[in-house]
């Protein structure tokens, strides 16, 4: 060991997946795009040419106007109009932007759920471990977009129960794999040592086992972030997800479905195509973090 | 294994028992189809009677077990719309739906394997490169997106295929099916491949990392060693050990494949079970609904004990552990 190293191994496990991460050109590709989407979803309100929701900004004479024309306010429609005179870039900004938020909102609160249970059934073993794994099969042996048909058949409608289906559909993805890594963190002698020391469970579970457990936990995010944005815009191209006042991504190719026979590809197309980059460079970003964080490929 | 059957028999229908509850009471949670199927102009009498003649009037729980006692009869209804028991209904929309995952499944396979084979001998070759991000996209892409492209290019553009229905028809053994006629294997064509691009993906990864995994083991040194071509090595012996474990997989996934037919029935207007729930959420037509989970519900439960069963015969790992 000489003084180098040790003063490179302060920030080492950081640094490491760091430089682990930007191995992949590709995936330091798809982060950028990604926080490009990102930034263009938050920012939407100042970069949009039009709010698509104020009826007063949008003019019924420029509906379905093909992309690149200059309508009548005298700005260009780059990506074209829908049926009425919305501009559909702006559509598709403020698209992104329920879109994200509904996928990362129902990510998120399915990992603090799943989180939480895997936990306790690693933790508390016996009959609680059973009966939660019993309920994990069984979310898991029945595909997503069933459960969550079935979920939204009965709730209706509505973005907040768009969300607890998703939560529902997913929270059991979280609770295996925390588990799986809490089961093998729980016989460290810092666990023992924390019991020892006579802390609270809740802060065994929550301050010493949940950080040991936290890649995994990661990877499965960012991948359920990108199947959750998916699902949701399946459920509202049903019909069945966000209402026609909060239109996704989904929504808006649904609304071109019926302009789509008469060659009016583009209020289908340019929603799609936003949708599609959207995962997949969330899906690359997912692809590269687990090749990083996961200990049986480290060097 | 009689055993390990009856208890996974015994567990299932469990599992059913408590699906029938939780599907009875979400459906039941679902708006009042007294005000759907009543005119508005009906008077108080007229309105009573018909809630009488639904049964509506009754406990929810002796609802559930009036629902439960017939189910068990094979009877779960009669469709409010369509006016015909609703089991019928959604035996008549199968075959449309099972020709679908079938048919996609099918295209997965041929298309999947030969790719996934490439990727897996050559894994550092450019195409092979192409092939993985190919099946990344696969996965990634919306397949109701994919749906109303291929509309635009194939039927609106080119005017190539039929944009929705099922187009002609066989009856045999009193189904339709449309995969035998030409007519009806071009409207086949658009929602078997836009069903089946995630499954290809599934399949190339799959048939990838088994030859990556076979072609290190001791068999083909083996059989190297022994003078055999390259071309027999691969297409005899490794090609045989690894379409068990792809095929198996790409079979079980046929579940999911009928649930995720729902979504490419309503963009191809394909008169399956998948548009026909659609349908029947939208208008609310309870018994439909509540039939077509029960089905899913029992195929599923029926899947997943296959694979179960499956894996303790195709693994003999797992057959001597529970001998043991």
């Amino acid at each position: 060991m000489s003084g180098a190293t040790a003063t490179v191994k302060v920030e080492t496990p950081l640094r490491r997946f760091i430089a682990g991460f930007c191995e992949s050109k590709v995936a330091i590709g798809a982060l950028v795009v990604f926080l490009i989407i990102l930034a263009a979803a938050l920012l939407a309100p100042w970069i949009a040419p039009q709010n698509p929701y104020d009826l007063a900004e949008l003019d019924i004479m420029d509906g379905r106007m093909e992309p690149g024309t200059v309508g009548g306010a005298g700005f260009t429609y780059w990506l074209g109009t829908d049926d009425q005179g919305r501009d559909m870039l702006s559509g598709i900004l403020y698209g992104l932007r329920i879109s994200l938020a509904v996928g990362a909102g129902s990510a998120f609160l399915a990992g603090l759920l799943g989180a939480s249970l895997g936990l306790l059934a690693a933790y508390a073993g016996g009959k609680t471990d059973t009966l939660l794994m019993r309920l994990v099969d069984l979310q898991l042996s029945f595909p997503a977009i069933l459960s969550a048909l079935m979920i939204l058949a009965a709730l209706g409608k509505g973005v907040l129960n768009v969300v607890i289906a998703l939560i529902i559909v997913e929270w059991a993805y979280y609770a295996r794999t925390v588990r799986g890594s809490a089961l093998v963190e729980r016989r460290r002698d810092y666990i023992e040592a924390a019991q020892g020391l006579g802390l609270p469970t809740h802060r065994i579970l929550f301050r010493h086992l949940l950080p040991n457990c936290l890649p995994p936990l990661i990877v499965i995010g960012t991948i359920q972030v990108a199947r959750a944005i998916a699902l949701e815009a399946t459920l509202s191209f049903l019909g069945l997800g966000v209402p026609i006042t909060e239109p996704s991504l989904g929504l808006l190719i649904a609304n071109g479905y019926e302009y789509m026979l008469s060659g009016k590809y583009w209020i289908s197309f340019y929603p799609g195509i936003a949708l599609l980059i959207t995962i997949v460079s969330i899906n690359l970003v997912g692809d590269q973090l687990r090749d990083v964080l996961n200990p049986r490929l480290q060097k | 294994m009689t055993v390990f059957l009856l208890r996974r028999l015994f567990q299932a229908s469990g599992v059913v028992l408590v699906m029938t509850v939780l599907v009875f009471l979400g459906v039941f949670a679902v708006g009042d189809p007294v005000e759907i199927l009543i005119s508005p102009e009906a008077d108080q009498a007229e309105r009573e009677r018909a809630i009488q003649a639904l049964g509506l009037d009754l406990p929810l729980w002796q609802q559930y077990l009036v629902f439960l006692g017939k189910a068990l009869q094979g009877d779960l209804g009669r469709s409010f719309v369509f006016n015909e028991p609703a089991l019928t209904l959604i035996f008549q929309r199968m075959p449309a739906t099972l020709e679908l995952a079938f048919g996609a499944t099918f295209l997965a396979l041929i298309i999947g394997v030969p790719l996934g084979l490439y990727a897996g001998l050559k894994p550092n070759a450019m195409p092979a490169r192409a092939i993985m991000a190919g099946s990344i996209l696969g996965f990634s892409l919306p397949t109701f997106w994919v749906g109303l492209m291929l509309i635009m290019v194939f039927a609106v553009q080119l005017g190539w295929l039929p944009s929705t229905g099922r187009g002609e028809t066989v009856t045999i053994l009193g189904m339709r099916w449309s995969f035998l006629t030409w007519d009806g294997l071009l409207h086949m064509a658009m929602p078997m491949f836009s069903l089946s691009l995630s499954r290809i993906g599934l399949a190339i990864r799959l048939t990838r990392s088994g030859v990556r995994e076979n072609m290190v083991m001791d068999y083909v040194k083996f059989a190297r060693a022994k003078g055999l071509s390259p071309q027999r090595v691969v297409f005899v012996h490794v090609f045989r050990n690894i379409l068990i474990p792809v095929v198996t997989v790409m079979g079980l996934e046929l579940g999911s494949t009928i649930a995720f037919s729902v979504v490419t029935e309503s963009v191809f207007a394909w008169p399956g079970m998948g548009k026909l729930i659609i349908d029947s959420i939208n208008v609310l037509d309870r018994p439909v609904i509540v039939a077509y989970l029960m089905m899913i519900v029992l195929m599923f439960i029926t899947i997943n004990l296959l694979v179960d069963l499956s894996y303790s015969v195709l693994d003999p790992r797992v057959r001597l552990e529970s001998r043991e």
